[in-house]
């Protein structure tokens, strides 16, 4: 895009800025609108399943009911508690936010239509959602209550477990695709599987690191069997009970902005993010676009999502831990094992 | 250019939350300049092209580190006037160790103007390959060059990890509502569930 700018007539540095400035609003509005839209899929989804009807009163099928949403909290007075550390209590909201939008810098969309092509890039994602317990836990302690002060401690505790595995499984990830860079990790996956399908999948050593994947994304973006940060018969609304107007708001949008990320990463990681699903030329599926299955993977991801929280109960708080430190992270470490072992007989990292 | 300014801006950044970590009144607000000053070193280690050290830094210290340090912070009681208190009473022992550091700085300048130390001349063996990723020449070089002593740290590491279990484990015994969740897995309907159809009036034994 610099090229394009510069083609302006612009100086490099000018256009490096343009383009950079031009990437992220790319990156982000879209971001936010389907996040607007992805609520109100969340709300059908749940209301199919509970056999309600769901929004339908605003705009064609309720399909504007996020935006009357939106604009309602906008019209709202922001109401800052007494007791409130004030400047922390402003700044939780916007870290939650930022975090969630900073992590969409190193997703590839397609080939090649990625803000940061950067080399660490799965490193980064890790670094950057390992932040996003900030907002949680700054929350928490500045509103100066005891209900979000709960809330905040269960997710520190909570993120910070989950993480591990999630750490374990990235690295058996990496193993088999041999770079951190997104992109590349993408590009491995084609015909992984007999040079038909396209995924790691289809892998029998990965699928498993698939579902504990799948399993600690849950538990990363507090989905529902694991909302305990917000578990409502216990804690009111968790973290953000003593928030209003667009601050809770920005709660909102940076929780939701995170699960798209993590569907996209379960697209992105797995099931071979911008492929078609397999690599022979059946229907002419390779000219498709690659973003079109890039966003119809995240797509069926989110509403695996939703999904779950339709039917699945909430976990209690000593049965989550146990599922994250006794469960999940001895597997995961087994299967670095296992997996780096097979790699390492079958010769893998010789060529 | 753009460098320029992102380093100044990263320094400028770390210095002052470095400063702020310490002056602050209120030690949650400390241990969020602190993060601040991490997150901001990280930023210089990119620009000067150590990515993979740049996101361990954030991975590891502010994602891991600082969250347990933010968890322990925000639970203490802390009274002000009994800080301020104790503040006066180690002030003397502060002053001591700045001395201290003051004069092994002033040391150190004076070593220096005496010439600098002969380190023998580099062999090559630790130079970066060229063209490669900043994680493949770590690896490269901390698993063969370094790998006795990164085998070594690791079992450093280990043992501290172990002796902070042994000093915090407590046997629990009188395990109350204690749950066995393979065993609870493990009930069939068959034996736990008994159909039982008694006639009016007889009751059943158990």
């Amino acid at each position: 895009m610099t090229k394009f700018f510069q083609s302006w007539g612009m100086t490099y540095e000018a256009a490096w800025f343009a383009a950079t400035i031009s990437g992220i609003l790319l990156i982000a509005l879209p971001l936010m609108l389907s996040v607007a839209m992805v609520i109100y899929v969340d709300r059908k989804v749940w209301a199919a399943i509970n056999l309600r009807r769901g929004p339908n009163v605003v705009g064609p099928f309720g399909l504007l009911q996020s935006f009357a949403d939106g604009l309602k909290v906008f019209l709202q007075e922001t109401i800052i508690p007494s007791a409130a550390n004030k400047g922390i209590f402003l700044l939780a909201p916007i870290v939650t936010f930022t975090v969630a939008l900073a992590a969409w810098a190193v997703i590839p969309f397609d080939a090649g239509v990625v803000l940061a092509d950067i080399n660490v890039g799965l490193l980064y994602i890790l670094a950057i959602s390992s932040l996003s317990v900030y907002g949680v836990v700054m929350s928490g302690w500045a509103s100066n209550s005891k209900y979000p002060f709960f809330s905040a401690m269960r997710a520190a505790a909570q993120m910070i477990s989950y993480e591990v595995s999630i750490g374990f499984i990235l690295v058996c990830v990496v193993l088999w695709a041999g770079s951190f860079n997104l992109t590349e990790i993408v590009e491995a996956q084609r015909g992984h599987g007999f040079g038909i399908v396209n995924g790691y999948i289809f892998n029998l050593l990965l699928f498993p690191m698939w579902v504990m994947f799948f399993i600690s994304c849950l538990a990363e973006t507090q989905r529902v069997p694991f909302d305990l940060t917000e578990a409502e018969s216990e804690l009111v609304a968790g973290y953000q009970t003593e928030y209003s107007s667009m601050s809770f708001a920005l709660f909102w949008l940076g929780e939701y902005a995170n699960i798209l990320l993590m569907c996209s990463l379960n697209t992105i990681l797995f099931f071979g993010g911008w492929l078609p699903p397999l690599d022979i030329d059946l229907i002419p599926w390779f000219d498709i676009p690659g973003i079109v299955w890039f966003l119809g993977k995240t797509f069926f991801f989110f509403f695996l999502f939703s999904w779950v929280m339709a039917t699945v109960p909430r976990y209690r708080y000593d049965q989550l831990m146990r599922l994250g430190w006794k469960v999940f992270l001895p597997i995961s470490l087994i299967f670095i094992v296992v997996i780096s072992g097979y790699l390492m007989a079958t010769g893998h990292f010789s060529a | 250019m753009i460098q320029t300014i992102a380093f100044y801006l990263f320094a400028s950044i770390v210095i002052g939350s470095g400063v702020l970590t310490i002056m602050a009144r209120n030690p949650v607000h400390s241990v969020l300049w602190l993060i601040l000053a991490f997150f901001n070193a990280a930023g210089l280690m990119v620009l000067v092209g150590a990515e993979f050290l740049a996101m361990l830094l954030v991975v590891v210290y502010v994602g891991a580190v600082a969250v347990l340090f933010l968890f322990v912070v925000m639970m203490l009681d802390i009274d002000f006037a009994e800080l301020r208190a104790g503040f006066m009473q180690n002030f003397p022992l502060g002053i001591a160790v700045a001395i201290v550091l003051l004069a092994e700085i002033l040391f150190g300048l004076g070593a220096i103007s005496a010439g600098p130390i002969e380190l023998g001349t580099a062999d090559g063996s630790a130079t970066p390959v060229l063209g490669q990723s900043n994680i493949e020449n770590i690896g490269a070089l901390l698993y063969t060059h370094y790998a006795f002593l990164f085998e070594i740290a690791g079992m450093i590491l280990l043992v501290a990890m172990v002796g902070a279990i042994v000093l915090t484990h407590r046997e629990q015994k009188a395990v109350r509502g204690h749950q066995n969740i393979s065993k609870q897995n493990q009930r069939s309907p068959d034996e736990a569930i008994v159909m039982r159809q008694p006639s009016i009036g007889q009751g059943i034994d158990l």
